[in-house]
């Protein structure tokens, strides 16, 4: 159920511009990995070239190679729809399709890919909301709107909606951003579940809630504004907060700058 | 109230604001006046309706001729509102779709620059008068309907609408589809602004999710572009409805309900008025003052209908908006 990725020498653009560059890294499967940096260091985007979807943006490429397992996701012959029916990706504000109830956005992408049977679905929406730990608050307004519930509720139905389609890798852009402490707190908790059966991605702006949940670390920084993102370092999430090799991340995660 | 030296700027800091009342007054009283020639509008067209409907010897609303203008006269409504709404619903139902896909392409699969020009070429398209297009529907649509009028009267004349002896170029379907192209730029204009604004968390969300780009636009696009496609539509049918010179060019000024839109049938209000008004007396002018009317009272509720179609689903298109 879950897939390493490997990253080599990945560089994107948006219109001519270079947001990111140079980026390679192993994402390991089953294993939480926390990337970190001041805004506009490209994590975001690093993150989006993952699963295809810097591309959506108009004008925005990507060079490099990211391999998942032995599939090369930017092969000629890959679809860019299955690469991100296979690695899904949570946003920094929840996005339920708000003319669709709450059962209708989990099932939402199951009815893209097969034709389920009601039982079918069923089972796999109830499973999902129970993955996304919203089971019991909405098991009794399923047929409600999704943007009925409460921002952090809404978020874990978007994770609900991610892995109802069992994907192998699940991409989050700082999920927790427009969440207060306590919604924050359930969907950490959440990624630690999850983890046992996916391979996670998070970009997060709270370097706290890296070293919670997180296993790897990976630290971006750009040399000045206009300049594009790299990857500084990359290591495990105790050994970057504690004893980082480069100077940038210690002043970093110190505060001394970002 | 605080005494000594702040007690100046402490009134002058709590004044209300100066520019607030006349603004108020002012667009109070454009609203006021709206009303008042609405009013006037009603006011007038029902006093000189009123005495032709009573010189009326046949039925306002059964009666199939339209002689207002004899000494007893006798006219009815009734194939004229016929006419005006099946020829507005025909051109709602040709226009509407191909309006969405064209507001559909404009806003989600034409390259940019593609896209801001053909955005260009609709709006200029919404805003061609009628009677150009009027004059193009009888020179050229007329004659070059004939071939296909007849296919569909050979082919599929045992559906009820395509049947008839006598196929015509002058027909209800020929008018309804040059009403259908006068609305349709208005209809994608109006949908491609609505498109446009599709939140793109939830595009991303629908793409991330594994959606194709048709996908895509089924869970994010259109239903949240359906109450904005709705009210378009509906515009447009006002337009079909009120339109006067095109009409009036191409249909056969009949008075006869038929269902048979490629036959020599159709007429609508707003053409027989534009017909008729000219060599009309007292009584001829206060009965098609009258059908005015009735084409008022129709418009009115084919709007209210929309709207509560479109309130219909609040609990959703309020979140959505």
């Amino acid at each position: 159920m879950a897939k390493q990725i490997e990253v080599t020498d990945v560089d994107a653009y948006y219109s001519g511009h270079k947001a990111i560059e140079g980026i390679s890294m192993t994402i390991d499967a089953r294993a939480v990995t926390a990337f970190i940096g001041p805004s506009g260091c490209g994590k975001s985007t690093f993150l989006r070239t993952l699963n295809r979807m810097h591309e959506v943006i108009p004008g925005a490429t990507v060079t490099g190679k990211i391999r998942m397992e032995e599939q090369d996701l930017y092969g000629a012959d890959v679809d860019p729809v299955s690469v991100r029916r296979t690695i899904g990706m949570v946003f920094q504000r929840p996005n339920p399709f708000p003319t669709m109830s709450i059962y209708d956005n989990v099932a939402a992408g199951l009815r893209l890919n097969h034709r389920y049977s009601k039982s079918e679905l069923d089972g796999i929406v109830e499973e999902s909301l129970k993955g996304a730990n919203l089971w019991n608050e909405v098991k009794d307004r399923l047929p409600k709107p999704g943007s009925g519930l409460s921002g952090g509720q809404q978020q874990r139905l978007c994770i609900a909606r991610a892995i109802a389609v069992r994907p192998q890798v699940l991409l989050m852009d700082e999920p927790c951003s427009a969440l207060d402490p306590i919604s924050t707190l359930a969907i950490e908790d959440l990624i630690a579940k999850l983890k046992q059966e996916f391979t996670i991605v998070i970009v997060t702006h709270n370097m706290q809630q890296a070293a919670r949940v997180s296993d790897k670390t990976a630290f971006f920084n750009l040399a000045a504004q206009g300049q594009p993102g790299k990857l500084i370092e990359m290591d495990d999430t105790t050994k970057i907060f504690t004893s980082p090799s480069q100077k940038a991340t210690e002043d970093y995660i110190t505060g001394r700058f970002g | 109230m605080r005494e000594g030296g702040s007690a100046p700027l402490s009134r002058s800091a709590f004044r209300r604001s100066r520019g607030d009342g006349p603004f108020r007054y002012a667009s109070t009283g454009a609203g006021i006046l709206l009303l008042v020639i609405m009013a006037a509008i009603a006011v007038f067209l029902i006093a000189r309706a009123i005495p032709a409907l009573q010189a009326n010897t046949a039925s306002f609303l059964t009666e199939l001729t339209w002689n207002a203008n004899a000494s007893e006269p006798k006219f009815g409504i009734g194939a004229l509102a016929f006419g005006t709404v099946l020829s507005s619903f025909l051109a709602l139902i040709i226009a509407t779709p191909i309006a969405i896909g064209v507001a559909l392409f404009i806003s989600h699969y034409a390259p940019r620059r593609l896209a801001s020009f053909l955005g260009y070429i609709i709006d200029l398209l919404a805003a061609v008068p009628s009677v150009v297009y009027g004059l193009w529907g009888i020179i050229f649509l007329v004659p070059f309907m004939r071939g296909p009028s007849q296919f569909l009267n050979d082919y599929f004349g045992w559906i009820p609408i395509f049947g008839g002896d006598q196929v015509v170029g002058r027909s209800m379907l020929v008018g309804s589809l040059v009403l259908a192209i006068m609305i349709l730029p208005i209809i994608a204009a109006i949908s491609r602004e609505v498109f446009l604004q599709a939140p793109k968390m939830q595009e991303e969300a629908a793409l991330a999710l594994g959606a194709t780009r048709w996908e895509m636009i089924r869970m994010a696009v259109l239903p949240f572009g359906r109450p904005g496609v709705i009210s378009a539509a509906m515009l447009g049918l006002g337009r079909a409805m009120g339109e006067t010179i095109a009409v009036a060019l191409i249909f056969p000024a009949t008075f006869t309900i038929s269902y048979e839109i490629l036959s020599a049938n159709g007429n609508s209000i707003a053409a027989n008025i534009a017909n008729g008004f000219g060599e009309a007396n007292d009584i001829g002018r206060g009965a098609l003052i009258a059908s005015g009317l009735v084409l008022f009272v129709i418009t009115l509720l084919v709007n209210m209908a929309a709207r509560w179609v479109i309130s219909r689903r609040k609990e959703y298109a309020r979140v959505a908006a």
